[in-house]
């Protein structure tokens, strides 16, 4: 399919959209903004949605999920929901700030946290428009692609909201900072939610960015956020997704890493019927260092679609990279990733795997390493396997008397096992384990909540083969 | 308690077993021995239970239940345990849970509830005692990471908490050193009972100095060609298997 036809309404809609607003953006917008607006819907204009036809979208398929009448909601929507319940964060000790959006706004909650005294700022993109414009100056739009990449041009042109942290110089921050994306509406819906993360030097922050779905409604969503991390700054990310099968989750991040910063990003994919994760990430500076990571559990007819970029710019960097994943039923993936190490880029350190497992013949994964070297110092490696349940392993555990079905599970929970234990915040990756758990018995359903605080909490986790701590 | 009659086996078209005849009595243990590729760990995976191999012809009956009928794990819950010699490494999964879930399983082929958590744990304390394990080996994941003599000391401490009446060990003396050796040797030992059997498969005697058998099988070319008491171990390891190799 080669799409023009099917997101032709799409397309259109949003373009007269963008005609509509930008007068009213002009208000508020400082004119570098504008221009940048400008110039990116120009660019929309001109490459339309990706299609099957660019190769990278070869297996990646937009089109039955453009073909869809979608509202572009200018405000949250949010007059009949209980913006309390949806959002109650109650797990059990894994305590978070947590940073709400509904249908890609901002939800004001009236939290405050702990270290806003310290200068740290968690507060809407609006909010920073007005409040924050110098560092907006600085930092918006500067990390994100939008040549060749119409998706995060579109956002740059149409996006008003989305969450802004800003971390100073110096400052730890010590609560873990949870932003929770909610679709829910009664019509399809296309939200473009833009996030921006500064952190300054030496400083650190936890965040965990949750994408969920409310109800089974259709929903787009088209994400983008810059991530900077000054020097030595690290930063320890984490995207959990648990959409429903009718949304399409795009998300493209772009990481920026000055000097001796330090990133381990890690997208854990439980459902969701199209995901594609872009991550884009830039060593900008000496010793700076990268672990990007993730798993991923589909089955039906669910796509999950990641594409890691990884630029080493200068000497001395280092990077890992390390995706695995389990395919059901006639679930598709696509593992790309591309490292570019450029010519000055002496005595990098690169390594990249990608690892699948097929659980039916139908499933299908499209795994493409690819190396960009120009510098001759360097170490790089990569890797990418496609297979079945190790015959051997099954026997083993059958010989103990666990039976086929139960210990198919615990080798796919094993194998998911490895990314899950990279999970750092101790109360999250209990939490993702049980998640992983529910999800491979078939029990993890929508929460009409994040993840992270889904409503079969208090279930004991039926597990037969009871995989609990004891 | 378990009567292997005229079993021929093969796979890919190979023929690996060639017409095995073997009874074991409770109480007893057994010991087969040969030289490398005779069929030793064949003929142990197949009454296991692995599906790579084809079964020609014979039977393989356990306690009056024809065992090649059944699935895996069924023969496990029926008391059949096999010692891997190469056991697998299972990351993720730690070995309490694993036993838990192992037992567990067993109890519901037998219609049993679930062991209740402290009873389990109290179990595995005991057996660790019995065996003389101190490592804490049952945080870790199965297998990973774990010397060669790790490795078979937690077959053996599998062995204990799943009581099998029917324990093969597959090379269970390969990569271990004198020390490692005792150990599991000694845990074998403490597990006999009047009411099970084991299968030792063995390249070599040493084991058997340990794990005194009662019954000693030569494997030859797919056919056991001798058998007769703990002597004969002793023989074999005097002449060597060219002795067998001159007389088959």
């Amino acid at each position: 399919m080669d799409g023009t036809n099917t997101n032709y309404n799409t397309r259109e809609a949003l373009l007269k959209l963008f005609d509509e607003r930008i007068a009213t953006y002009a208000l508020s917008d400082s004119p570098e903004v504008i221009t940048g607006r400008r110039e990116a819907i120009a660019e929309f204009a001109r490459a339309g949605f990706p299609h099957t036809k660019l190769e990278k979208w070869r297996n990646t398929d937009l089109g039955r999920v453009l073909n869809n009448g979608f509202t572009f909601p200018l405000a949250p929507l949010a007059a009949d929901v209980d913006l309390e319940e949806i959002f109650r964060c109650e797990v059990p000790g894994f305590d978070t700030y947590m940073v709400a959006q509904l249908n890609g706004w901002f939800i004001e909650r009236g939290n405050k946290l702990a270290q806003a005294s310290q200068g740290v700022v968690v507060c809407s993109m609006e909010e920073a428009f007005e409040k924050h414009a110098d560092l907006i100056a600085v930092h918006y739009g500067k990390y994100t692609r939008v040549n060749n990449n119409s998706l995060s041009a579109l956002n740059t042109a149409l996006a008003r909201d989305g969450v802004f942290i800003y971390v100073p110089d110096n400052v730890e921050v010590n609560e873990i900072v949870q932003i929770v994306n909610l679709v829910q509406s009664a019509y399809p819906v296309f939200v473009q939610p833009r996030n921006l993360v500064i952190l300054g030097k030496n400083s650190s922050l936890r965040l965990v960015h949750c994408d969920d779905s409310v109800d089974d409604q259709v929903g787009f969503i088209n994400s983008v956020s810059e991530v900077v991390l000054s020097e030595n700054a690290r930063l320890d990310h984490y995207k959990l997704q648990n959409k429903n099968d009718r949304s399409a989750l795009i998300n493209n991040v772009f990481f920026h890493l000055e000097a001796g910063a330090n990133l381990s990003t890690n997208a854990i994919s439980l459902n969701g019927g199209l995901i594609r994760n872009e991550v884009y990430v830039r060593l900008n500076g000496r010793g700076s260092h990268a672990d990007i990571l993730g798993v991923y559990l589909m089955d039906r007819d669910q796509h999950i679609d990641n594409q890691v970029f990884v630029d080493h710019a200068v000497p001395d960097c280092t990077s890992n990279e390390l995706f695995k994943g389990i395919l059901d039923d006639q679930a598709s993936g696509v593992f790309n990733g591309h490292i570019l190490v450029r010519k000055d880029a002496q005595r990098t350190n690169a390594y990249q795997n990608n690892k699948n497992i097929l659980i039916s013949d139908k499933a299908v994964i499209d795994s493409k390493p690819f190396l960009e070297i120009y510098a001759d110092d360097v170490k790089c490696s990569h890797g990418a396997t496609v297979g079945q349940l190790d015959s051997e392993a099954m026997f083993y555990l059958r010989s103990r008397g666990i039976n086929a079905d139960n210990a198919r599970m615990l080798l796919m929970y094993a194998f998911a096992a490895e990314i899950v234990n990279k999970i750092s915040i101790p109360k999250l990756k209990l939490r993702i384990d049980d998640l992983v758990k529910k999800r491979l018995r078939g029990e993890l359903s929508i929460c009409d909540q994040c993840v992270l605080h889904c409503n079969s909490r208090e279930q004991k986790v039926s597990f037969e083969i009871d995989m609990s701590k004891i | 308690m378990l009567s292997i009659k005229n079993l021929r086996v093969s796979i890919e078209g190979k023929e690996i077993l060639k017409g095995i005849n073997l009874e074991v009595r409770p109480g007893e243990v057994h010991a087969i021995m040969g030289p490398n590729g005779t069929g030793k760990s064949t003929l142990a995976a197949v009454i296991a239970g692995r599906d790579i191999f084809e079964v020609e012809e014979g039977e393989i009956v356990f306690n009056g239940k024809n065992l090649l009928e059944m699935p895996v794990e069924d023969r496990a819950s029926e008391g059949i345990f096999l010692s891997f010699q190469y056991p697998v490494e299972i990351p993720g999964v730690s070995i309490t849970n694993f036993m838990r879930t192992a037992v567990n399983e067993q109890r519901k082929y037998h219609g049993l509830d679930p062991m209740p958590a402290n009873e389990f744990l109290a179990k595995m304390e005991e057996k660790k005692r019995m065996l003389d394990i101190h490592a804490k080996l049952a945080n870790r994941s199965v297998n990973e990471g774990f010397s060669g003599g790790e490795k078979k000391k937690n077959e053996i401490f599998q062995l204990a908490m799943l009581e099998p009446t029917l324990a093969i060990l597959d090379e269970t003396d390969s990569g271990l050193d004198i020390d490692a050796l005792k150990v599991v040797a000694n845990g074998v030992n403490k597990l006999r009972r009047p009411d099970n059997a084991f299968l030792v498969i063995t390249h070599y005697q040493r084991l058997l100095e340990y794990i005194v058998p009662d019954i000693v099988h030569v494997l030859f070319d797919g056919r056991i060609v001798r058998s007769g008491g703990k002597e004969l171990a002793m023989e074999l390891e005097e002449k060597g298997y060219e002795w067998i190799r001159s007389e088959a």
